[in-house]
C-alpha cells in the first residue's frame, strides 16, 4: 500500500516535472515606467529567442505606485510578481529580512565580478547577492556650453557651489525664461530629499549623529537650505516645489534651464532625440564645498526576485538576462552605445566605443567617488548617500520632503521648515525606538 | 399654454449656454487633440499646437508598448460584472424597503450608505491579507466582489427611490390578480422600474469603470483594467504630454460614448428621489 | 396592506444586501481595529507588538492632523459650494429654450466620465503647469506672470479640478428636478404679477430643496474619500496645504508603510465620516422624508 503510494507519488512527481520541462512559464515582471526598462520591453525578441521556454507578463508603473504596490506585495507575501525592480535604498532592507531570493548561484558567464564595485556593494547584504543592477547612476551637473560661452564663463571639471552659484546668476534671463538652475523640488523621499540630502553631504551636513540624534538643527543643514533655497529662489524655474526629475527633464530639453545637477543617466537623454540642446551639453562632477565630499549621490535601479515564488529559475534566466553584458550589446546594436543603460559594468566602461559617449567617463567618475557606508564628513551610523537605509527612512523623508518643499513655495520660512523636520524625525525615532 | 420665448433672448442663451458648454468641455478636447501631436509639439503655445501637423504617433507608441484590448476587456468586464450582481442583489432589498417599509428602514438605508465612507486606504492591508488568502489577487472575481461592495449602497437608494414613485395600487391590483410574490416583482414591478434600473446600471457602471484605488491595488496583469493602463503613462522621464493624452483618450473615450448615446436613460432615472 | 408574510419575505429579500454590507463593514474594519493597536510596520515583519492606544496618540498628534482636518473640511464645503451654486445657475440656463440643447447637455456632463487620475494628470500638466500648462502660455501672452496654481493655491486648485468632476452630476440632477417644475403654477403666478426673481425664490428654490439635498448627501460620500486628485497634482503639499484625512492616511499606510498608524488613521477617518454623515442626516434628512 505504502509503496504503491510512493510510486504513484513519484510518478506524478516525475510528470510534472516533465510538464513544467515542456510548457511555457510565464513570469510577471514589475518595472518602473523609465525609459531603459520601457526599451527592454521592445527588445524581448533576443530574450525569446535564447528562453522559448519562458514567456515575460510586464506590469509597468510609475515609480511611487510601482513602490508602494511591490512593498505591499512582498512584505505580505503576496506573490503577485516573480521580478521586481527596486532601488539601492530597499535592497538591503528586504535583504536582510530574508524576502529575497540570492542571486550568488549565477552563472559564471555572467561575470559578477565584472558589476561596478560600489554598486554591487550596494546590493550585497552578509556577502549575498540579492539584486541584479539594471542602470546605476550618480549624479552630477548638466550645463549648457552655449549659454556658459555667451556669459564668457568655463564650467569647471569638478565645481565648487561657489561656482553654480555665479553660473546660474550669469545665464538666468528670466524674460526670456531662461533660468540657471533647475534643482528637484517636488516633495518625496527619492525627490528633494534624495538631491538636498546628497547636497547637505558636501556641507558636512548629516541626518544623525552616531547616537540617532537627528540633525536638522545643526549649522551644516541650515547652510545647505540657505543656499539652495537662495539658488532656487533667484535662479530657479517657477513652480519648482512641483519639479522632481522628470519635470526638470522636460525644463531642461526644451532649453529653459542652464544648469541642472541630477542623475547621470538623464545624460543620455538631454543629449538624445528628444532634446532640443542635444548638443550644447557640458557634464561636470557635482559641486562641493572644499569639504572633501561631493554632493553627488549613488543610486541603482535593480532587478531583484521575491522570495517564495515558484518561478525562481525562470526569473532568474531573465534577471542575467536583462543585466547581463549581451544585452548592452543588443541596445548599442538597436539603439546606438549611447542609449544603453549605464553605470553598471566595468566592461561598458572600457569598451572603446562606449568612451566615445560624452558622458560616459563623468558618470564613471561621479560613481566612483560616492561612498554609501561614509557619505559625509563626520561619521554617520547608517549606510547611504542620499538615504538612510533604515525601514524608517521613507516615512521620515517623505514628511521632512514635504516640510522643504513648503519652503521652496514660500508657505514657511528658512527656520521653521528646519525646526519642524527637526521635530518630526525625532518624534518619529522616538516612537521607532532609535532614541531612547 | 404655449410660451413665447423671443429670438433675441433665445439667440442670447444660446450663445451663453454654448460658451459655458464648450468651457467645460474644453479640458476633453484638448487631450483629443494633443493625443493627435507629436511629443515637441504638444508643449507649445496653444496657437501653435493647433496649427502643427496631425499624427498617430503617439497612438501607435501607446499601442505598442501595451495591450490596450486587454485592459479593456477587464474594465468592462469588472464594471459590468460588479454592477449586475449589485443589481441582482439591490432589486429586492429596495422592493421590501420600498413597499414593506418598516420603522428600521429610514435607518437602515443611511446605514447602508454610511459603509461607503470608510476610506478604502485605510483597509488597504487587511483586503490585501485577505485577498492573498482566498487566492483573489488579481483576479477580476475578486475585483467585481469588492466593486459590487462599493457600489451596493448607491444601487439599492437608487432603486428604493425609484420603488417609492410606483404607486401602490398597481401591484395591490397585480395581487388580487393572484399574483405571487415573485411574479409581482418579475413581471409588474420591473417593468415598470425599468427606466429606473436603466439609469442605475448606467450610473454604476460609470462609477466602477472610474474606480481607480482597488482596481490598481489588488490586479497587476491578468486582471488589470485601464486604471492601471493609466499608471504606466502618469509621469515618465522626458515629454510625454501627448502620449499622455493619447493613453486617456483611449481610457475615458468608451464610456464617455456610452453615457452621451445613453444620456437620456440617465437623466430619467438619476433622481435620488430628488423629483416630488 | 403589509401582512405577516409580506413582511417575512420582505425581511429575507433585504437580508442578502444586508449581511453582506455587514460582512463587508466587520470583516475589514475588525482587522482595522487589530492592526490600529498594534505596533507593526509592514517592512519589519514578525516584530508586531501590542501598542495600546500608541498609534492613536501618534496619529492625532501629527503636526499634520489638525490642518489635514481643516483641509479635509474645505475640499468638502468648497466644491459642495461651488457644485450646487454652480450646477442650479447652469439648470435653470439649460432649462431656457435654445438651439442645440442636446449638444450642450452633452458637453456639460461629459466631465463625469473621466477618471479621477486622468482628470487630475490633465490639470495639471496641461493646464496648470506654470511654464507649459495652458493657463502660463494665456498669462504670458496677456503680458502677466504666470501663477504657479499647485504650489500657491494648491488646496484651492484640486478643489476646482473636483468641481470640475462632479459640477455635471449636480446639474443633472437639479436640471431634472427644474423640469418636473409645475408649469402651470409658475404661469399662472406670473399673471398674477409675480417677477422673475420672486418666482425663482417662492417657486423654484422651495422645489430644488429636495435635489439639492440629493447633491450634497451623495457628493459627501464621495468628496470624503477624494484622494487620487491629491496624489497626483500635489502630493499633499506643499508642507501640508493640501493634506486631507484620506491624504495622510494613505502616507501614513502607504509611503510610511506603518500599518498600525496607518489603520488608527482609518478608524480616526471613519468616527469622522460618521460624525458628519449624523450631522448630514440631522439637518438634511428630513427633507427626504415626505
Amino acid at each position: 500500500m505504502k509503496l504503491t503510494q510512493r510510486a504513484l507519488l513519484g510518478a506524478t512527481v516525475s510528470f510534472a516535472l516533465a510538464g513544467a520541462a515542456l510548457a511555457e512559464t510565464t513570469i510577471t515582471v514589475a518595472t518602473v515606467n523609465n525609459g531603459d526598462m520601457v526599451r527592454m520591453q521592445g527588445l524581448m525578441d533576443d530574450f525569446y529567442a535564447k528562453h522559448p521556454d519562458i514567456k515575460v507578463e510586464w506590469v509597468t508603473l510609475e515609480e511611487n505606485v510601482l513602490r508602494q504596490r511591490v512593498t505591499t506585495d512582498i512584505a505580505t507575501k503576496g506573490g503577485q510578481f516573480d521580478v521586481m525592480t527596486i532601488g539601492t535604498y530597499e535592497v538591503p532592507i528586504w535583504g536582510k529580512q530574508g524576502w529575497l531570493v540570492s542571486l550568488n548561484d549565477l552563472p559564471a558567464e555572467y561575470d559578477v565580478d565584472d558589476l561596478l564595485p560600489a554598486m554591487r556593494g550596494g546590493l550585497t547584504v552578509d556577502g549575498e547577492l540579492y539584486a541584479a543592477p539594471f542602470y546605476g547612476e550618480s549624479s552630477m551637473v548638466m550645463y549648457r556650453t552655449d549659454l556658459m560661452e555667451a556669459a564668457g564663463l568655463t564650467m569647471p571639471e569638478a565645481p565648487t557651489w561657489a561656482d553654480i552659484k555665479t553660473a546660474a546668476a550669469a545665464m538666468t534671463d528670466k524674460s526670456k525664461e531662461q533660468y540657471g538652475i533647475c534643482l528637484r523640488g517636488k516633495a518625496g523621499w527619492g525627490e528633494n530629499m534624495a538631491f538636498l540630502t546628497a547636497m547637505s553631504n558636501s556641507y558636512g551636513a548629516r541626518w544623525f549623529d552616531e547616537n540617532w540624534q537627528p540633525q536638522f538643527n545643526s549649522d551644516a543643514w541650515k547652510a545647505t537650505l540657505t543656499d539652495y533655497l537662495a539658488l532656487m529662489n533667484e535662479y530657479g524655474p517657477p513652480g519648482a516645489s512641483n519639479n522632481g526629475f522628470n519635470e526638470n527633464l522636460s525644463l531642461f530639453n526644451q532649453g529653459k534651464c542652464g544648469m541642472w545637477i541630477d542623475a547621470t543617466v538623464a545624460a543620455s537623454f538631454v543629449t538624445g532625440k528628444e532634446s532640443t540642446v542635444a548638443d550644447k551639453v557640458g557634464f561636470a562632477l557635482a559641486p562641493d564645498n572644499g569639504l572633501g565630499k561631493r554632493g553627488n549621490w549613488l543610486w541603482a535601479w535593480s532587478l531583484a526576485i521575491p522570495a517564495g515564488t515558484e518561478k525562481a529559475d525562470a526569473a532568474k534566466s531573465f534577471v542575467a538576462w536583462a543585466t547581463s553584458k549581451e544585452y548592452l550589446e543588443v541596445v548599442a546594436g538597436k539603439e546606438g552605445w549611447a542609449n544603453v543603460p549605464p553605470g553598471t559594468r566595468t566592461s561598458l566602461y572600457e569598451n572603446p566605443e562606449y568612451q566615445k559617449v560624452p558622458f560616459a567617463k563623468m558618470t564613471l567618475d561621479s560613481i566612483n567617488l560616492a561612498d554609501p557606508t561614509n557619505p559625509t564628513v563626520d561619521p554617520v551610523p547608517y549606510v547611504g548617500v542620499q538615504f538612510v537605509a533604515i525601514p524608517e527612512f521613507q516615512g521620515i523623508a517623505t514628511m521632512t520632503g514635504q516640510i522643504f518643499s513648503a519652503a521652496l513655495a514660500g508657505s514657511t520660512s528658512l527656520e521653521d521648515a528646519l525646526a519642524q523636520a527637526q521635530s518630526v524625525t525625532t518624534a518619529e525615532m522616538t516612537k521607532a525606538g532609535y532614541i531612547k | 399654454m404655449a410660451r413665447k420665448v423671443s429670438n433675441t433672448r433665445k439667440t442670447v442663451i444660446t450663445a451663453l449656454a454654448w460658451t459655458i458648454g464648450l468651457l467645460i468641455f474644453f479640458p476633453i478636447l484638448w487631450i483629443i487633440i494633443l493625443g493627435f501631436k507629436s511629443e515637441g509639439d504638444a508643449i507649445k503655445t496653444p496657437f501653435e499646437v493647433l496649427f502643427s501637423s496631425w499624427t498617430f504617433e503617439s497612438y501607435h507608441e501607446v499601442q505598442e508598448r501595451s495591450d490596450y484590448f486587454r485592459h479593456f476587456m477587464n474594465s468592462v468586464i469588472i464594471s459590468l460584472g460588479s454592477t449586475l450582481i449589485a443589481l441582482v442583489i439591490a432589486i429586492p432589498a429596495a422592493w421590501s424597503m420600498a413597499f414593506v417599509p418598516g420603522r428600521r428602514t429610514k435607518d437602515l438605508l443611511m446605514w447602508m450608505l454610511s459603509t461607503k465612507m470608510m476610506p478604502a486606504v485605510g483597509v488597504l492591508v487587511p483586503m490585501y491579507l485577505l485577498f492573498r488568502d482566498f487566492g483573489l489577487l488579481d483576479s477580476r472575481a475578486g475585483l467585481v466582489g469588492v466593486l459590487t461592495l462599493i457600489n451596493l449602497p448607491i444601487v439599492v437608494w437608487m432603486l428604493y427611490t425609484y420603488f417609492k414613485e410606483i404607486p401602490g395600487e398597481i401591484l395591490e391590483a397585480a395581487r388580487m390578480d393572484g399574483a405571487g410574490l415573485k411574479s409581482e416583482i418579475l413581471y409588474v414591478l420591473t417593468p415598470m422600474a425599468i427606466p429606473g434600473i436603466a439609469s442605475t446600471l448606467l450610473l454604476n457602471v460609470i462609477l466602477s469603470w472610474n474606480e481607480a484605488f482597488w482596481t490598481l491595488q489588488l490586479t497587476t496583469s491578468k486582471a488589470a483594467p485601464l486604471t492601471q493602463f493609466i499608471a504606466s503613462y502618469s509621469s515618465p522621464e522626458g515629454l510625454f504630454y501627448a502620449k499622455l493624452s493619447a493613453a486617456s483618450t483611449m481610457a475615458i473615450a468608451p464610456i464617455l460614448i456610452l453615457g452621451w448615446f445613453s444620456q437620456k436613460q440617465l437623466v430619467r432615472g438619476l433622481t435620488f428621489g430628488a423629483v416630488k | 396592506m403589509a401582512t405577516a408574510h409580506s413582511r417575512t419575505a420582505a425581511r429575507l429579500m433585504v437580508s442578502p444586501a444586508v449581511i453582506l454590507l455587514l460582512l463587508w463593514m466587520i470583516v475589514p474594519l475588525g482587522m482595522t481595529i487589530y492592526f490600529s493597536f498594534l505596533r507593526y510596520n509592514l517592512l519589519m515583519p514578525g516584530m508586531e507588538t501590542w501598542a495600546g492606544f500608541d498609534n492613536y496618540y501618534w496619529f492625532v498628534n501629527n503636526p499634520a492632523f489638525w490642518p489635514a482636518l481643516s483641509n479635509t473640511l474645505v475640499l468638502v464645503v468648497g466644491v459642495l459650494a461651488i457644485t450646487t451654486i454652480g450646477g442650479t445657475l447652469l439648470a435653470l440656463l439649460l432649462d431656457q429654450p435654445m438651439w442645440g440643447q442636446g449638444i450642450v447637455r452633452i458637453l456639460v456632463i461629459a466631465p463625469f466620465f473621466v477618471m479621477p487620475t486622468v482628470s487630475a494628470l490633465v490639470w495639471k500638466n496641461m493646464f496648470m503647469n506654470p511654464v507649459n500648462g495652458l493657463f502660463a502660455h494665456a498669462a504670458k501672452a496677456l503680458g502677466l506672470q504666470p501663477f504657479d496654481f499647485l504650489a500657491h493655491a494648491p488646496l484651492a486648485s484640486i478643489i476646482l479640478i473636483v468641481a470640475w468632476q462632479w459640477l455635471p452630476f449636480a446639474t443633472l440632477i437639479l436640471l431634472t428636478a427644474l423640469q418636473s417644475l409645475d408649469r402651470e403654477q409658475m404661469d399662472a403666478a406670473e399673471m398674477d404679477g409675480a417677477g422673475p426673481i420672486s418666482r425663482f425664490i417662492y417657486l423654484t428654490v422651495p422645489h430644488l430643496t429636495r435635489a439639492v439635498t440629493v447633491v450634497i448627501l451623495i457628493q459627501t460620500i464621495f468628496l470624503l474619500s477624494v484622494f487620487a486628485e491629491i496624489l497626483v497634482t500635489t502630493n499633499g503639499g506643499p508642507g501640508t496645504a493640501s493634506t486631507t484625512i484620506t491624504y495622510l492616511v494613505y502616507a501614513q499606510s502607504l509611503l510610511s508603510f506603518d500599518v498600525g498608524g496607518g489603520s488608527a488613521g482609518g478608524i480616526i477617518a471613519v468616527i469622522l465620516a460618521n460624525i458628519v454623515a449624523i450631522f448630514l442626516m440631522r439637518m438634511i434628512g428630513k427633507n427626504l422624508e415626505s
